[in-house]
């Protein structure tokens, strides 16, 4: 957390009471992007603080130096000269410093533009409302996967994002790893992130696109490259059809969610709704809004619309003889 | 023709000039006035009702957002509300408040008897007050506007946004137009045409500065948000795709449009409002503005470089870098001229010897939240960190530092200030200055904290947001300073209703100021002037007091003009007079037109195309009589009818 000294002084304390409970912060981002955008935010924070304290101590001077002086006719106009000296400097000063931040800013939009080292892999995003749909892409049909809302990545590897939407305007955003890039429906942008050290990094929609925008949340998990091959493995197998209470909540998913929601490895293909492959395995349900467990998981069955009013998820209103297993099948328990 | 008045003017020779100026009395008068200052007036009212409108909005969204996860409104209700919030504050609220300062004070400051083109002026009122009503006949219903101000497609295609409530946006806002356009027209050529003589352009209040290159502005800007919210209407009305994927039509168009617009519009909204200052300020400081050549020019450098700004609202679409740089440098360097203006306010009250009256508090407040307001801006300039500002809670904290910073701490001290003109009476000091700092604690309150949360990670138009975010305490503060901010508004509107009958007399120069609205009574007669002056300063009421100016104005001397509503046409740089106005009286053609426009408006929104049709017939049967031409009178050569 050492940065710029002023900006540090002033923001510091309240900024960084407490980093790691700040999920969305991303002043303290040391990934390759997000560290260098941190970077430049610290410096022009700096900057901005010295101003205002500059200004604000001109100012009250200013004041004090005239309330102090109250000789004569308290009326007097007094002639019109004098003065210009302070336009000349101050526009002087500040001229410099823009033109500095002009420099400092380009200099960084060059640095982040591209990762050091090729990215050798590529996911998809589509962002639907109100959650996100990820796409990882490969050379192979059998190769490739989806999941939603919990995108793995490996640590210390670029990897580009595509980012696609077939309904309105959202906004990729993980502060930590990267700033904002928008999806846009017609058109593919794209942008690169890195995690340089593992763990669980907030994402969050960052432009407003209807009633949910505010919980359209996600999560990037870095894994260290064997674990997240693990995973992959396990995404790409998908998920076994298993005896007992698992079988007949597959019984149940087949009849009441299949429709919207696919599962690898099962044949439910229903492509409305996030993909549902080993959401057990997920931390959080409904695009980042509930901890994934099975109470959640059966109160975002059952009352989606009071967790996320407006949500495309209808309320299922299932018998307990069914939502039981349902919820075992899908928690893969 | 014109004749040199005598110094004294006889009393019968005023009397005629004031019943020739004077409203009509009665319910006509009242829907025929074209007086500029009764429609200034109008302006300043109707404008702080929205104010109030959009601060009740705002004070129910702190509510709900004052801890996380409050369910006090569903997502639905807390968007209509953020967007009629955003709404009303940018649209009814901010510009024409302004508008209402400088219909009322051009022609006194300038030397002039009405603005150029009066019935226009009335027409330019009326449209305000019918589109703003408009625009909000859908709250009641559940349909208000509910894309944000910014009304991003296709979330407001009619796909995904079905109801009334874009319809009323996109139609409210045509309607809007054509008052903000019309209204321009007027200030542009009464600028130009409507000076007293020897108002030259370098003697000019830097208000008037203000608003002339805003006017301009609006001139150019506002077709493009015309023309997009038109194509929108289209595309949701008759199955157009200019903004539809599918069609090939493309969303970023609509960005394009709208920011063309937006960006010069707040430019448009600040600036005479830092004109108010750049008047008001050096009258406390009982000196005249250090720079006046500088701030009048940087006024108007600020809104050309404002027209190469726009594409920093759109960093994060995916723009190619070259262009992102090339608008991320210009954002930046905008803050040169407002640097010019920053340091000679300072310079001024350094150099000056200040008068702490409630007027001083605000203007001298508004410099500390001017340059708050315009370090977050330089901050989101740079396109690379406002990949990570932009669409949180920092920029929310910046656009309320630079538009109540920079709008209503202005607007609030140029009421205290220009009060006494307008009504003749004083305002309360002592409560002034606990509503300054009300205000200005309750603001700062309120809205720093937003740059903690932003930066914190915050994200903007959410109705609700999860605790793990950690920003829940932050919330509670700014929910308080909201209310707090509030208490210090009602206070100002107290203190104007209480002063309005109780106020101390007022005289026609209360605070000793320089400019020429200040050598007429409080309140001016109907004819602003009885004489037309002949202007040789800037400050024509300070140059017995000044040591560097020689010549004298002529307050007592100068153009009669008492045959009829006359005033002087000067030439646009030097105001040399060259011709007698002819000025129109009393009329309800303003009204009449604004209210055919309402039901051409209506009709396009209800697709009652019988409607429209007949209301579009009004519309040009009202423009036929408007355009009648007029028997010429007397024996003068050249005359302009307006």
């Amino acid at each position: 957390m050492r940065r710029v000294g002023a900006a540090s002084l002033v923001f510091g304390p309240a900024l960084l009471a407490g980093c790691s409970s700040m999920p969305l912060s991303y002043l303290d981002a040391d990934s390759p992007i997000g560290g260098r955008l941190a970077q430049l935010g610290w410096g022009l924070l700096g900057i901005s603080v010295l101003v205002v304290v500059i200004i604000a101590v001109l100012l009250v001077g200013a004041v004090a130096r005239g309330r102090s002086s109250p000789d004569g006719d308290a009326l007097a106009v007094r002639r019109d000269a004098g003065g210009m000296r302070w336009i000349y400097i101050g526009v002087s000063i500040s001229t410099v410093a823009l033109i500095a931040s002009v420099i400092w800013t380009l200099l960084t939009l060059k640095a982040v533009a591209e990762p050091a080292k090729a990215a050798p892999m590529t996911i998809e995003i589509r962002a639907r409302q109100w959650w996100w749909d990820a796409i990882y892409r490969a050379p192979r049909p059998d190769l490739q996967f989806s999941t939603a809302n919990e995108i793995h990545i490996p640590v210390g590897v670029p990897v580009r994002i595509e980012l696609r939407s077939d309904d309105v305007i959202h906004s990729f955003w993980v502060p930590k790893l990267a700033g904002k890039t928008d999806v846009i429906p017609g058109q593919a942008n794209r942008m690169w992130i890195e995690a340089t050290k593992p763990g669980i990094y907030r994402g969050q929609c960052a432009e407003y696109c209807g009633v949910e925008h505010a919980l359209m949340s996600f999560r990037v998990v870095a894994d260290p490259l064997p674990e997240f091959t693990a995973w992959r493995a396990r995404q790409l197998r998908g998920m076994q059809v298993r005896d007992g209470v698992a079988a007949a909540g597959s019984r149940v998913f087949a009849e009441h969610c299949s429709a919207c929601h696919a599962i690898h490895g099962t044949g439910f293909g229903g492509a409305y709704g996030p993909d549902l492959t080993n959401l057990g395995e997920r931390r959080t349900l409904a695009a980042g809004v509930l901890d994934n467990n099975p109470d959640n998981l059966r109160r975002w069955i059952e009352h989606a619309q009071e967790v996320k009013p407006g949500a495309r998820m209808p309320d299922v209103p299932l018998p307990p003889n069914e939502v039981g297993p349902l919820v075992a099948y899908l928690e893969g328990r | 023709m014109a004749t040199i008045a005598p110094e004294r003017l006889p009393a019968a020779e005023r009397e005629k000039l004031t019943a020739t100026w004077e409203t009509a009395p009665g319910l006509f008068g009242w829907f025929a006035s074209v007086d500029h200052k009764q429609i200034g007036i109008r302006y300043l009212v109707t404008s702080i009702v929205f104010l109030l409108l959009g601060g009740v909005e705002a004070l129910v969204m702190r509510v709900q957002l004052a801890q996380p996860m409050q369910r006090l409104l569903g997502p639905e209700q807390y968007d209509q509300l953020f967007s009629l919030h955003g709404v009303t504050m940018i649209f009814l609220y901010a510009l024409p408040v302004l508008s209402g300062f400088s219909n009322y004070l051009w022609p006194l400051m300038l030397g002039s008897r009405d603005m150029a083109f009066p019935r226009l002026n009335a027409l330019s009122y009326w449209l305000y007050l019918f589109s703003g009503l408009f625009l909000y006949v859908g709250l009641p219903l559940g349909q208000a506007p509910n894309g944000g101000w910014f009304n991003y497609v296709p979330y407001t295609n009619r796909q995904y946004d079905p109801g009334m409530n874009i319809d009323i946006y996109t139609l409210g806002l045509i309607f809007l137009g054509i008052s903000t356009v019309v209204g321009s027209a007027n200030f542009v050529v009464t600028l130009l045409r409507t000076r007293a003589p020897g108002m030259s352009i370098n003697r000019m209040p830097i208000l008037v500065w203000g608003t002339f290159t805003a006017s301009a502005a609006n001139l150019l800007a506002v077709p493009a948000v015309s023309l997009a919210c038109f194509m929108l209407w289209l595309d949701r009305s008759f199955g157009t795709h200019f903004f539809d994927v599918e069609g090939h039509g493309h969303p970023l168009l609509w960005q394009h449009l709208f920011w063309a617009f937006g960006h010069p519009w707040v430019y448009a909204l600040v600036l005479p409002s830092m004109g108010i200052v750049s008047d008001g300020l050096p009258v406390f400081c009982r000196r005249p503005l250090v720079g006046y050549t500088a701030v009048a020019l940087a006024t108007v450098t600020t809104m050309v470089i404002g027209f190469s700004v726009w594409v920093h609202h759109m960093f994060a679409t995916g723009l190619p870098a070259m262009a992102i740089s090339f608008f991320s440098a210009a954002s930046i360097i905008i803050a040169i001229p407002s640097a010019i203006s920053v340091f000679a306010w300072i310079a001024t009250i350094w150099t000056g010897r200040p008068v702490f009256k409630t007027p001083f508090l605000f203007f001298a407040g508004f410099i500390l939240l001017f340059v708050i307001g315009g370090v977050s801006g330089f901050m989101t300039a740079s396109a690379a960190f406002d990949w990570q500002l932009t669409d949180t809670y920092f920029v929310v904290a910046h656009l309320h530092y630079v538009l109540l910073g920079i709008n209503l701490f202005p607007v609030m001290g140029g009421i205290y200030y220009w009060f006494p003109k307008m009504s003749g009476r004083m305002m309360d000091e002592r409560l002034g200055r606990w509503s300054f700092w009300t205000m200005f604690v309750g603001f700062n309150l309120a809205f720093f904290p937003m740059h903690i949360v932003g930066l914190e990670g915050m994200p903007r138009r959410i109705y609700t947001y999860p605790a793990e975010l950690g920003v829940g305490g932050w919330n509670l503060l700014i929910t308080v300073g909201a209310f707090l901010f509030a208490a210090g508004i009602l206070m100002v509107l107290v203190n104007v209703l209480v002063s309005l009958s109780r106020g101390a007399e007022a005289g026609p120069n209360p605070w000793d100021a320089g400019t020429l609205e200040w050598s007429v009574s409080s309140p001016p007669p109907p004819q602003n002037f009885d004489i037309i002056p002949i202007v040789a300063s800037r400050h024509p009421l300070w140059e017995d007091r000044l040591e560097d100016v020689d010549e004298r104005s002529q307050l007592g001397r100068g153009y009669l003009l008492d045959r009829g509503r006359e005033t002087i046409g000067t030439t646009p740089m030097d105001a040399e007079p060259n011709v007698i106005l002819r000025m129109p009286g009393d009329s309800l053609l303003p009204l009449l037109l604004a209210i055919a426009v309402t039901f051409l408006f209506a009709g396009l929104l209800g697709h009652w195309w019988i409607v429209s049709g007949i209301a579009f017939a009004g519309v040009l049967a009202v423009l036929i009589a408007w355009f009648a031409p007029q028997p010429p009178v007397g024996d003068e050569k050249a005359r302009l009818y307006a």
